[in-house]
């Protein structure tokens, strides 16, 4: 019981109205409801916090002001001199940028083919949003469900803005990802005969989410991870790419990596290059907290961008409806989707719920900021924000004691840790910046628009529309970077050995940033992000 | 406002924020010991002891409390011992597994490691499950670990046993629990491009033929 008096007092309202609310379900919005609550409430849509990108192949193109921040910024190695013609440090066919779900499927699909294969991650392999993804996987694998129908879903979750083709590939290769992992030994939930136990998400039309417990995405990390170490593919870890490396052509030729403890540069030639560096929910947009990893910092789209790689839907933003708003320690926590997929739902201050719990991610969190703003029936925390309830207790009530116990430990744990107990007291919740709807833009060979250059997994953009359904990410990662892998490895067998190999990019990106006065002295990418309170 | 003391040198903060906050807060900029931030990827085991105390206590920096007098230090990495296999050469057997990782078989019984896990996971009875070859409930058991790698840290027989669990576990899955019948066909199915004329109809289709089936589409119960 961490509650304090006010709140223990508030949360008699819940406990009083929940007998009532046993089994009535709240009424979805229709279209127009929901395109009026985004319209008014969703980050996205209010402009002030967006702005026109200066400088590059996307320039005019809207992107949050933190973003376009890390964008229009000078290179870390601007001043700095690299002899291109010595031998490269690291010398391969394939170069992956990121050691997260989509780095690992990416090694793992190229390593088979035959292919010379370097994984370059900044902190350890396997940190990454990946890690933390927690509520299940999608995939039409179930005889009432099919891919087409899967398709609809993720379509009409994405407000139809998705590029189809990769909408088809994310869910035509949904089963063959499943199957892939299960011959890899992950641990899925599954009946005593085999067959996969899957549930609903926000926005799904067929219970197609494959779990494994609370830590679905932690599960496939790990079992990536132990295969790729399993096949001998060389990871350095806490070395980031700061910079892609072109060759005579423009074509993509590898990248500088830089140590982070040594603090020295190296270069890695390569014939193809995949970046999958993940998100940007550190950038911290519009001052949201973040359910994302320490490295979240969209390094890999600012190095791809100064590359020449189009981006898609910069602009677009997840804010996951339940992150965790109290106790402070669990501020911006994910509270994962699967917990109002097992039946809890959100309420405001008298206890009463104010939308159905499982609307698709955008609409869910316009509803919670609606109430918590323009409602005025958010419930006041001791930290000066506002937030909503979320019944957990109602779990147990409908799926019987022990439930939260079997299919939610993740959560009781971290909630106990800070003396809270979701069986018995509702958790407090408030949107969190959770996910980057788009990224470079790719094709369905995982291709981007500069020659030699794969991007997958969060770095990438188009999949998803302008919003993504739980349950997708886990599946994209892995189905886009298998792709970049296998598409990179067998374009480096056609093609010899990178030559003359150049910053040129980057000296007149330089030249852009000089003449329009965007750059402001930056440096990107970030790379770590900065908390130090001094 | 509370002292804590990193690596032996003293900082005061505020005594509401965790141990990697504090850190950041106290002028750290974290590389190592720092991951995910929530809990899930075992990066920043911390060891620590109060002041006056003799007992050595851990914890996840990103999941624990600073309190007043918490001598602190972080596990940057640890030098644990992973097995090299292919999966597909080799069985849930003890004779296999012995292969693999012959230190499990020399678990002294000292519960050290129960006593560091931050997930409060029984370690000891997991490996002793993988002893006795029953893969099923190693499994089982060790499924929330993080790999934090402290139960190393303070084993005196020299077990790796976060990366004996997910040996176990994937041994487990891959050969004890029996495959998804149906997702094998699916995934056959679509290999076979039996499915491929109805996902076509719906790439093909333009947005308001989209809208509408996506509004008037059934949902499962």
């Amino acid at each position: 019981m961490v509650y304090t008096p006010q709140l223990t007092e508030l949360m008699k309202k819940v406990e009083e109205t929940r007998p009532s609310r046993v089994g009535v379900d709240f009424p979805r919005m229709t279209q127009e409801e929901r395109r009026d609550v985004l319209e008014k409430f969703h980050p996205d849509y209010n402009l002030d916090g967006f702005r026109e990108i200066k400088v590059g192949v996307n320039k005019g193109a809207r992107m949050p002001i933190e973003m376009a921040d890390v964008f229009e910024a000078y290179s870390r190695i601007r001043d700095l001199k690299f002899d291109l013609k010595a031998d490269p440090h690291y010398d391969v066919d394939v170069l992956v940028i990121g050691g997260g779900g989509a780095g690992a499927s990416a090694a793992l699909e190229a390593h088979s083919t035959g292919a010379d294969v370097l994984v370059a991650t900044k902190l350890r392999f396997g940190d990454a949003n990946t890690m933390m993804a927690q509520g299940g996987i999608q995939a039409a694998d179930k005889p009432n469900d099919t891919p087409a129908t899967h398709f609809l879903d993720v379509m009409g979750g994405g407000r139809l803005e998705n590029v189809p083709e990769l909408a088809r590939a994310l869910v035509m290769d949904a089963p063959l990802v499943i199957k892939w992992l299960e011959d890899l030994g992950a641990m899925f939930d599954k009946k005593d005969e085999g067959t996969m136990i899957t549930g609903h998400g926000g926005g799904t039309s067929r219970k197609r989410m494959h779990t494994a417990r609370d830590y679905t995405g932690a599960e496939i990390m790990r079992t990536l991870r132990d295969e790729v170490l399993n096949k001998g593919i060389n990871v350095v870890e806490f070395s980031p790419a700061v910079e892609i490396i072109l060759d005579e052509q423009g074509r993509a030729a590898g990248a500088v990596l830089y140590n982070l403890e040594t603090e020295q540069y190296e270069i890695a030639r390569a014939k193809t290059v995949i970046i999958a560096t993940g998100g940007s929910g550190r950038l911290h947009y519009r001052g949201f907290p973040t359910s994302n990893h320490h490295g979240a910092t969209a390094d890999g789209l600012v190095l791809g961008y100064r590359a020449g790689a189009k981006t898609i839907y910069a602009d677009s933003i997840q804010y996951h409806p339940t992150g965790g708003a109290y106790p402070p320690q669990l501020l911006g926590l994910l509270v994962t989707e699967k917990t109002r997929g097992l039946g809890a739902t959100p309420l405001n201050i008298n206890g009463e719920q104010f939308v159905y719990h499982l609307e698709t991610r955008d609409v869910e969190s316009s509803a919670i900021l609606r109430e918590c703003d323009e409602r005025g029936l958010g419930v006041p925390l001791p930290t000066g924000i506002e937030a909503v309830w979320l019944d957990s207790p109602l779990i147990e009530i409908i799926h019987g004691e022990g439930t939260i116990e079997r299919q939610l430990p993740a959560m009781l744990r971290q909630f106990q840790r800070f003396d809270v107990d979701i069986r018995k007291e509702p958790m407090l919740i408030f949107p969190t910046l959770h996910y980057q709807n788009g990224g470079l833009l790719i094709d369905d060979d995982a291709h981007s628009t500069v020659e030699n250059l794969y991007v997958a997994g969060e770095a990438a953009g188009g999949i998803h529309g302008t919003n993504r359904l739980m349950g997708n990410s886990l599946l994209d990662i892995i189905v886009f970077g298998r792709r970049a892998g296998r598409n990179a490895a067998a374009k480096s067998r056609e093609i010899p050995v990178p030559e003359g190999l150049n910053f040129e990019h980057l000296d007149s990106y330089h030249q852009e940033l000089d003449n329009t006065g965007a750059g402001d002295g930056r440096i990107g990418p970030m790379v770590l992000p900065h908390y130090t309170h001094r | 406002m509370v002292d804590i003391f990193i690596m032996g040198k003293r900082y005061k903060v505020p005594e509401t924020l965790t141990i990697l906050d504090a850190m950041e807060y106290a002028g750290y900029q974290m590389i190592r010991g720092c991951g995910c931030r929530a809990g899930f990827c075992g990066a920043c085991a911390t060891v620590y002891r109060m002041a006056g105390g003799y007992e050595l206590l851990v914890g996840l920096a990103c999941q624990t409390k600073v309190e007043d007098g918490m001598y602190l230090a972080q596990i940057p990495f640890f030098p644990g011992r992973k097995a090299q296999f292919d999966l597909e050469e080799i069985k849930p057997s003890v004779a296999h597994f012995a292969q693999l990782y012959p230190e499990v078989y020399r678990c002294l019984g000292c519960s050290s490691c129960n006593k560091v896990c931050p997930q409060d996971i029984d370690v000891m009875q997991y490996i002793a499950y993988i002893q006795r070859g029953d893969f099923e409930k190693a499994a089982d058991l060790s499924f929330d670990c993080l790999m934090c790698g402290l139960c190393v840290s303070r084993c005196p027989a020299n077990i790796v046993h976060y990366n004996a669990a997910l040996t176990a576990r994937r041994l487990y899955s891959r050969y004890i629990a029996k495959p998804d019948r149906f997702l094998a066909e699916r995934a056959q199915a679509i290999e076979n491009g039996e499915l491929d004329a109805e996902i076509d109809k719906l790439v093909k289709a333009d947005k308001e033929k989209l809208q509408e089936l996506y509004n008037n589409r059934e949902i499962e119960k």
